[in-house]
């Protein structure tokens, strides 16, 4: 792809302790890509997720985003400060596996909570563009319930929504389909395809190989803390080129076949 | 029957503006050793989790010796103690400061506990939009850690007014210091015992009370 990335990520590291977890990862992602991330457990994915809006600090590496230039090496004189730090993450959404939305407050109270004190909208503007983000997901009526009275599903949406209603530039989702019971995943990977759609940026790190098949436009392979393989859909889950990709591959998709496979013939063949 | 009722009423009545008043004095050293244990209480939870290795080991020791010491003793140290290293104390200075030096210890652990109640990613989610620490506490964490200990500290509280008794001790004339010198001229311990003990029950009942209309309203989100 032509042009400035919308975000360039340089020989990126990070390790816990005597664990090096990431072992350099460079990446540009342009405006309007849609980029999965996947590999196996333990391979890195959610800690670079972590790494980009520096919920984890990186070890070296550098980072540019709007802007913004960061140089991560020790001792570096770029080291973000905690306002810039505010600033970034004020631009880039992220949704967790685990949703996270704040209990105590009802839906609507989640969704206007940042935009009105972190970008400091005014209130009624902030709660109006609140109610119709959340009439779009068909949520409208749920504005005053608590968290708690929400499916996972609805949950997951809501929280899509809070980080939309920042208007953000880039959006982070760490497997937020893991957590939900099955009939609930379709409902949020729509809207998250339907986001997609209309052109949003997103960086995925996902277990369903056919959302990112269909939806994502680029797929990254995580290897033991490096991208391993990088690029469209197609050539990445079609024709992985090694043998790691490959096993990988296996082992999800028959995975895959096995959740899917018996629910037709066992139940009566509603499908 | 009656009799007997009007009888020890009228035994009774001449203390009631007594008591009353030492009911007065027991509220007000709670409430002052309330505030004072939660001054000492979030100081300390503060330090427990502070940078510096020195301001941890003053909390931890802080607790450790708070918790591992009788109430009464502490407050002798305060009351009796303190005036040979040169600082006298009134009564009622000594006695709020004992209480509330005492309540801190166990505060601080209760609101240690509540931070640790919530989970990572509430704090995280909060971070992820860009908020500020201060605001991130004050309008996401708190709040939550505030449900989650209130049942303790409801006990903290209820612990508080019941301790002032023992400030009777160092001759701070609240109610049960106030009854022993009554029960010294009437020679009526029992009624007059079951009589303070009421007073206290009344105490702690209501504020046992408030807590649990509180504990309601916050359940509205459960
Ligand atoms: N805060 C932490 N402290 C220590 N080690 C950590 C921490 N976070 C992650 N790790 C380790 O880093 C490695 C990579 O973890 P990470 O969560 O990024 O993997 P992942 O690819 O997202 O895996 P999964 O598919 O299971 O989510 C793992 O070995 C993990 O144990
Ligand atoms: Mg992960």
């Amino acid at each position: 792809m032509v042009g400035e990335p919308l975000i360039r990520i340089r020989d990126l590291r990070k390790r816990f302790g005597a664990h090096e977890v990431l072992k350099g990862v460079s990446l540009d992602v342009h405006a309007g890509e849609v980029v999965s991330v996947i590999g196996a457990s333990g391979s890195g994915k959610s800690t670079f997720l972590r790494c980009v809006n520096v919920l984890e600090r990186p070890n070296g590496g550098t980072m540019d985003f709007e802007g913004f230039h960061f140089d991560y090496e020790e001792g570096a004189r770029r080291q973000p400060t905690p306002a810039q730090l505010r600033d970034l993450r004020a631009r880039i959404g992220m949704v967790f596996q685990s949703y996270n939305l704040w209990p105590h407050l009802t839906v609507l109270e989640n969704v206007v909570e940042a935009p009105i004190r972190v970008k400091g909208e005014r209130p009624a503007e902030a709660r109006e563009k609140a109610e119709a983000l959340l009439a779009r997901i068909g949520l409208a009526e749920k504005r005053h319930a608590y968290p708690s009275k929400l499916s996972g599903g609805q949950q997951q949406r809501v929280a899509i929504v809070r980080a939309l209603a920042m208007q953000p530039r880039l959006m982070l989702f760490d497997e937020v389909t893991s957590a939900l019971d099955p009939e609930l995943v379709g409902e949020v990977l729509g809207l998250m395809a339907s986001l997609a759609g209309e052109g949003m940026t997103m960086l995925l790190v996902t277990h369903e190989i056919g959302f990112a098949r269909e939806v994502s436009n680029r797929v990254i392979f995580f290897d033991q803390g490096v991208i391993a393989e990088d690029g469209s859909p197609g050539d990445v889950l079609r024709q992985p080129s090694s043998e790691r990709l490959k096993q990988f591959l296996r082992r999800v998709l028959h995975e895959d076949a096995y959740h899917a496979a018996p629910a037709a013939p066992l139940l009566g063949g509603r499908a | 029957m009656l009799d007997t009722i009007t009888r020890w009423w009228e035994g009774f009545a001449p203390y009631v503006p007594g008591f009353a008043a030492a009911s007065g004095l027991v509220l007000v050293l709670s409430v002052l050793a309330i505030v004072v244990s939660w001054a000492c209480g979030l100081l300390a939870a503060l330090g427990k989790v502070s940078r510096f290795a020195a301001l941890r080991r003053v909390s931890e020791f802080y607790i450790w010796f708070i918790r591992g010491t009788p109430t009464l003793i502490q407050i002798f140290i305060i009351y009796f103690g303190l005036p040979q290293m040169g600082l006298r104390l009134s009564p009622f200075v000594a006695g709020v400061i004992a209480l509330g030096v005492n309540g801190g210890a166990y505060v601080a652990e209760i609101v240690r506990s509540g931070l640790s109640a919530i989970p990572k990613g509430q704090m995280e989610s909060a971070q992820a939009l860009g908020m500020s620490r201060w605001h991130m506490m004050s309008r996401i964490i708190l709040p939550q850690v505030f449900r989650v200990i209130l049942p303790p500290v409801t006990n903290e509280a209820i612990t508080m007014v019941k301790n002032t008794s023992l400030l009777s001790t160092i001759t701070v004339v609240e109610l049960t210091l106030y009854s022993q010198t009554i029960i010294a001229t009437t020679f009526r311990p029992f009624e007059f015992y079951i009589a303070t003990a009421l007073i206290y029950l009344v105490m702690t009942s209501l504020i046992s009370q408030a807590a649990g209309q509180l504990e309601r309203y916050y359940a509205r989100s459960l």
